[in-house]
C-alpha cells in the first residue's frame, strides 16, 4: 500500500493532536463538523495520516471510507507529508501560453513524479498553481517561495538539481 | 393520495403526487434506460441515462430524481436524447477497460445490455486503456476497478441497507475510485460484514464472487425488496 509510508502512531500528548481534539470538542463531535476538523488537522500536522483519519472517524462516529472520501475530494487536504523543498509551476494562462506545460513535463520527468506528488525520499514536492499573479515573468516557477522567470525547462531542472544537490543524470 | 395529470410522449397520463417521472413512465410501460438507479436504493441521478426532455426546461432533466407535477409535458425519447444516451455509454466504455470476453459478468451485464439496446457498435472516443488494480484480498469476493462504472449502488446498499458503510468514493473526476474503509485492501476491512449485497447489486463484473469464470456470474437481487418490505412492516409495528 503506497499510503502506508506515512503511518505513525498518534501520541496522546502530541500538542498537534490536542489542537484536533479541542476542535472536535468545540464542535461537539458533530458528524457534519468533519471538514472543519480536517482543516484543523491538516494545519496542525501538515498532512492527514491514516491513523489521524481513523481517529477522527471514530470520534465523529463516521464511517472511515466516508472520511477518506472527503479527505481525498478536496485539494486542500494532503495525505502525505509535504517535501522538504517545494517547486510550483505556474500554469495560468500567460505562463501556459509561454510554455509552462513543457517546463512542467520536464520537471516531472526529472523528478520522476507528477505534479501534486512528493518524491519517495521526501525531498521535493512538485505542484502547479493557476496564476501566481506575476504574468510579466511568464513562464514562471517558484522554488521554496523564490520566484524565477521567465524560465526555460533546462534552467528549471538545473535550479532544482542544484537545490537538491543531486547529479543531473540521476535526476 | 392526490392524483396529477401530465403528458408523456403526447399521451395524457395520471400519476400520484410524489412519484418520480421514472416511476410514472415505468408504471405505464415506457422504458427509460437506467444504470445507477435501482428500486429500493436512494436515487442519485448519477449516470444521466434517464434524462428526459421537459417542455419549458432549458436542458434535459434526470427522470429518476425529478418529481412528476401537474401539467408537465415530458418527452422520454427523441433523437437528441438517444444520441446523449449513446454518448454516455460510450464514455463509460472508453473510460475503464471493459473486456466482455474475459468478464465473469459476460451476457448478464447491465452495461453490456444497455450498449446492445442502444445499438452501440463502436465507440467514437479514444479508450483510456487504464490498467487499474484488482483487489482480490477478500476471501469470497473480489473487486476489479477496470469494470467499475461508479454507479455507487455498492456504496448506497452498504450504507443504507447493511448499515456498514464499508464502501465510499475516493478522489474526484476520472481519478475517482471505490474504496473500502481508509483505502485499505478489502480483505483487511474491519467494517465489511461479508454480506455480499454490494456484489449482487453491482451492474457489471466489477464486484464478483471468487471462483466464477467467464460468463458464470449471475446476480440475485430479490433480497433487496424483501428486506426493505420487512423493515417497513416492522416500523409500522407489524410482525416482520
Amino acid at each position: 500500500m503506497s499510503g502506508d509510508c506515512c503511518e505513525h502512531t498518534l501520541l496522546v500528548d502530541d500538542p498537534r493532536l490536542k489542537l484536533v481534539e479541542r476542535a472536535m470538542k468545540r464542535l461537539q463531535y458533530q458528524p457534519d463538523a468533519l471538514i472543519e476538523v480536517l482543516h484543523t488537522a491538516q494545519e496542525a500536522f501538515g498532512y492527514l495520516s491514516r491513523d489521524l483519519l481513523s481517529h477522527v472517524a471514530a470520534q465523529l462516529k463516521l464511517p472511515e471510507s466516508q472520511v477518506f472520501g472527503v479527505a481525498t475530494f478536496y485539494h486542500f487536504f494532503t495525505l502525505r507529508p509535504k517535501g522538504e523543498h517545494s517547486c510550483i509551476v505556474c500554469t495560468g494562462t500567460a505562463c501556459y501560453v509561454k510554455g509552462a506545460g513543457e517546463i512542467l513535463n520536464t520537471l516531472e520527468q526529472a523528478a520522476g513524479i507528477k505534479a501534486g506528488q512528493t518524491t519517495a525520499d521526501g525531498r521535493l514536492s512538485l505542484g502547479t498553481a493557476r496564476c501566481l499573479g506575476n504574468c510579466s515573468l511568464a513562464p514562471m516557477i517558484t522554488i521554496d517561495d523564490t520566484v524565477y522567470g521567465p524560465e526555460k525547462p533546462e534552467g528549471a531542472v538545473d535550479k532544482l538539481n542544484r537545490l537538491l544537490e543531486v547529479p543531473h543524470e540521476q535526476g | 393520495m392526490p392524483a396529477i395529470t401530465l403528458t408523456i410522449n403526447n399521451d395524457l397520463i395520471s400519476a400520484r403526487q410524489g412519484q418520480t417521472l421514472l416511476e410514472v413512465a415505468r408504471e405505464h410501460g415506457i422504458e427509460i434506460p437506467t444504470l445507477c438507479h435501482l428500486d429500493g436504493l436512494e436515487a442519485m441521478g448519477g449516470c444521466r441515462l434517464c434524462l428526459v426532455e421537459l417542455q419549458g426546461a432549458p436542458r434535459p432533466v434526470p427522470s429518476c430524481v425529478t418529481k412528476a407535477a401537474e401539467g408537465m409535458v415530458v418527452t422520454t425519447h427523441s433523437d437528441k436524447l438517444v444520441e446523449y444516451r449513446k454518448m454516455l455509454v460510450e464514455l463509460l466504455l472508453a473510460e475503464r477497460t471493459h473486456t466482455c470476453s474475459i468478464c465473469v459478468q459476460n451476457n448478464n451485464c447491465e452495461l453490456q445490455t444497455l450498449a446492445a439496446k442502444l445499438g452501440i457498435d463502436h465507440v467514437r472516443f479514444d479508450y483510456l486503456h487504464q490498467q487499474l488494480p484488482m483487489d482480490a484480498s477478500r476471501e469470497r469476493f473480489a473487486l476489479d476497478h477496470n469494470r467499475c462504472v461508479l454507479c455507487l449502488r455498492c456504496v448506497r446498499v452498504c450504507d443504507a441497507v447493511e448499515g456498514a458503510h464499508t464502501w465510499d468514493v475516493r478522489g474526484r473526476g476520472s481519478t475517482s475510485r471505490i474504496v473500502a474503509d481508509l483505502d485499505r485492501p478489502w480483505g483487511t476491512s474491519t467494517s465489511c460484514t461479508d454480506c455480499g449485497k454490494c456484489v449482487q447489486l453491482c451492474p457489471t463484473g466489477a464486484l464478483f464472487k471468487k471462483g466464477a469464470t467467464v460468463g458464470e456470474m449471475k446476480k440475485e437481487r430479490s433480497f433487496l425488496n424483501r428486506i426493505l418490505e420487512r423493515r417497513r412492516l416492522a416500523a409500522q409495528g407489524g410482525t416482520p
